[in-house]
């Protein structure tokens, strides 16, 4: 009897204490219905003086407000008192041009895996003071000390995702299971491509087995000439047409991110998803500061802001791809939080490989051959644009004849 | 027979014309009312992405970027412009011409290279300055040179840089074509110069001045590329709405674009009434 009853008390006590953490949980500050931030920062000290961040990432990558979505930069701006100046880009590429340039003084950037490996290399980027970021212990140890910064010295991940397959299930026989689904002749006319040479290369690499960063020009001339083969069964080389391409059933493959495969199969219920068994794209986009930004702290709060859970929350499903906030992965939906779509299986992501910036002479290589891919034809077609212009003369000829036979009979009465 | 054939076809290739003209807006117009985000299936009729634009903050933030610095780019555009033009008419014949040539250069040279020109201007002058700012040599009551110019000044230089040579070429022409005895006449009449210039030659080329300013303003908020390259860390709308294309451009674009075209049409409308009502009264009076 004595002993039930101590089972009992140290039961108590040790709901008391799993309960403890969660009471402390509770002590938020609630900056509007959607976003309460934790306490024990201090998120004020800049109020009043006059902040100003400057904050340069990709186009529709926060939750704006737009769609009933929740604000984060005005939640930000009215929890801290830091004016954000929120601007956008299109391509790692112009970030970095522009950057490069000189022409702009940014506080946060959110480069690519990549193009951080280049940047921090070409010292570009500031060391991150982690004790300004506590919320960075949220991050997932698996989305820590990735290649592009081992150390974790200058980056807090912001996004990731894979590279997938989307298939129209009532055009295909059989689920594919393989990049060569996209050299299938059987889909001629109805496969799609990435119109970006990085995510077509890498494709490419993955199926006939080799690494999707090549380092001398003859393996990417290997990998062009995969990418040759394929063309004649490309209906288009697309970016963002896929997701009307792909709702609206014009085609039946194409690879794409898996945070907007998801949109996509929301809208049209007859899409599935798979990643191919050759492994595929691992990518992260991570938040950094810039070298020169003239309120690295501020800049630190903001990063610390957008790890916050609620935020991540918001973000996470107004962009539609993977958080590495493990709070916010708690936080989502079931269907979500488990899909093997936003977050594969460790055997899955095992077999995937990131980007790492290649030298100027790949580059330059990878550019070449890109284009002379999109210009090569294989099956003819080219034929097209000189018969048009013989027409066009003829044309020209023609009228030019008949202007002078008028004139002519004219002169004749 | 073979006449109303001939204007079949005449009628034919004007609407095909038109069509290539207005079918592309027409799609966005009505794509603007789209209940889902998809360009190709229309699946019902909504007011939602015009209320969600009012409150999409980046992008009325660009808006009014573009729509500030056109106006402001403009107008000094369109001041500038016309004093040069008048100074330029009165140049002996052979200074008019190559100052026409100079100032036709920036309009044939590619864009690309009036940004890339002017950005390298501005960060040149930006190494100067911190070079200048932090040399000992220098008397400290000098070094206020400032340093962070990227942003609104650089926009504003660069647009009215962009614009001037248009306003030239709108200026110049009316002002050759006035009869310059009207002037003298005035001065004749008891004018002084600048009453002269004010009260007769200003109404006479008013036309000019106005189409220039509009031309400024519409190639103000149209520009990309030079923007891109000055705008430091603002950005204008087209590269607001360039920067969307990495996802899918909004539909609330669409409605934007919408807004937009329905104003400039509506601008257009009135002018054209105004005119027809004062080309009439002129003629009622002769």
């Amino acid at each position: 009897m004595k002993k039930a009853f101590c089972l009992l008390l140290s039961f108590v006590l040790a709901a008391g204490m799993v309960a403890m953490p969660a009471a402390a949980d509770e002590e938020k500050i609630r900056v509007n219905d959607d976003i309460s931030v934790s306490a024990d920062y201090d998120w004020t000290r800049f109020k009043g003086k006059g902040v100003k961040l400057n904050v340069y990432n990709w186009g529709l990558y926060i939750s704006d407000g737009s769609d009933e979505s929740v604000n984060v930069v005005a939640a930000f701006e009215e929890l801290t008192g830091i004016d954000v100046n929120y601007t956008t880009y299109d391509t790692n590429e112009s970030l970095y041009a522009k950057m490069k340039g000189g022409g702009a003084n940014y506080d946060i950037i959110v480069p690519s895996d990549y193009m951080i490996g280049k940047m921090a290399n070409e010292g570009m980027l500031e060391k991150l003071d982690y004790s300004n970021i506590p919320n960075y212990s949220l991050i997932g140890q698996e989305y820590r000390g990735q290649t592009y910064d081992p150390n974790d010295e200058y980056s807090v991940p912001y996004t990731w995702g894979v590279v997938g397959l989307v298939y129209n299930k009532t055009m295909v026989e059989e689920e594919p299971d393989s990049w060569e689904a996209l050299w299938d002749p059987t889909y001629t006319g109805s496969v799609l491509m990435f119109n970006n040479s990085r995510d077509a290369f890498a494709i490419a690499a993955r199926k006939i087995g080799v690494s999707m960063n090549p380092t001398t020009v003859e393996q990417v001339n290997v990998i062009a000439d995969e990418l040759k083969k394929q063309k004649s069964v490309v209906q288009a080389y697309v970016m963002d047409e896929i997701f009307d391409k792909m709702e609206g059933g014009e085609a039946a493959l194409a690879p794409y991110y898996a945070g907007d495969a998801l949109v996509m199969m929301e809208e049209n219920p007859d899409l599935g998803f798979v990643i191919p068994k050759e492994g595929t794209n691992y990518f992260v986009d991570a938040l950094c500061i810039p070298k020169g930004s003239k309120n690295k702290e501020a800049a630190e709060m903001f990063i610390n802001f957008l790890c916050e859970p609620d935020v991540g929350l918001a973000n996470c499903e107004f962009i539609g791809y993977s958080t590495p906030i493990e709070a916010v992965r708690e936080m989502l939906p079931e269907e979500v939080a488990n899909s093997p779509i936003a977050y594969p299986s460790a055997e899955v992501l095992a077999n995937t490989e990131t980007f790492i910036s290649l030298s100027d002479e790949v580059n330059a290589a990878m550019d070449t051959a890109w284009s002379d891919m999109k210009s090569y034809d294989e099956s003819g077609g080219g034929w097209v644009i000189p018969v048009f212009m013989l027409l066009a003369i003829a044309l020209t000829c023609f009228n030019i004849w008949r202007r002078r036979a008028r004139k002519k009979r004219r002169e004749l009465y | 027979m073979k006449k109303t054939h001939l204007q079949a076809l005449q009628k034919a290739y004007v609407c095909l014309l038109f069509s290539f003209l207005y079918v592309p807006i027409a799609v966005m117009i009505v794509f603007s009312f789209n209940e889902s985000k998809s360009r190709t299936l229309f699946t019902g009729f909504t007011l939602k992405w015009y209320k969600s634009l009012l409150q999409n903050d980046m992008i009325l933030d660009a808006l009014a970027l573009s729509l500030f610095v056109a106006f402001i780019a403009a107008t000094v555009a369109t001041v500038l412009g016309v004093m040069a033009s008048i100074g330029i008419s009165g140049m002996n014949k052979r200074l008019q011409g190559a100052i026409n040539t100079v100032s036709y250069m920036p309009v044939v040279n590619p864009e690309i290279i009036t940004g890339v020109s002017l950005m390298l201007l501005f960060v040149v002058y930006v190494n100067f300055a911190h070079w200048f700012n932090t040399s000992e040599s220098i008397p400290a009551f000098l070094q206020i040179l400032p340093e962070n110019i990227f942003g609104i000044g650089t926009l504003l230089i660069a647009h009215i840089t962009f614009c001037l040579p248009y306003v030239i070429f709108n200026v110049t022409p009316k002002l050759r074509q006035m009869d310059v005895r009207l002037y003298e006449a005035a001065l004749d009449l008891g004018c002084n110069p600048k009453q002269a210039f004010f009260k007769v030659v200003l109404p006479e080329i008013m036309p000019a001045i106005l189409s220039a300013f509009l031309i400024s303003l519409t190639y103000s908020i149209d520009d990309f590329i030079i923007s891109y390259f000055s705008c430091g860390t603002l950005q204008t709308l087209p590269i607001a709405i360039y920067s969307m294309t990495r996802k899918k451009v909004s539909p609330e674009i669409n409605a934007l674009s919408t807004v937009m075209f329905v104003v400039i049409l509506a601008i257009i409308l009135v002018t054209n009434y105004m005119e027809g009502r004062s080309y009439r009264k002129t003629r009622e009076k002769s």
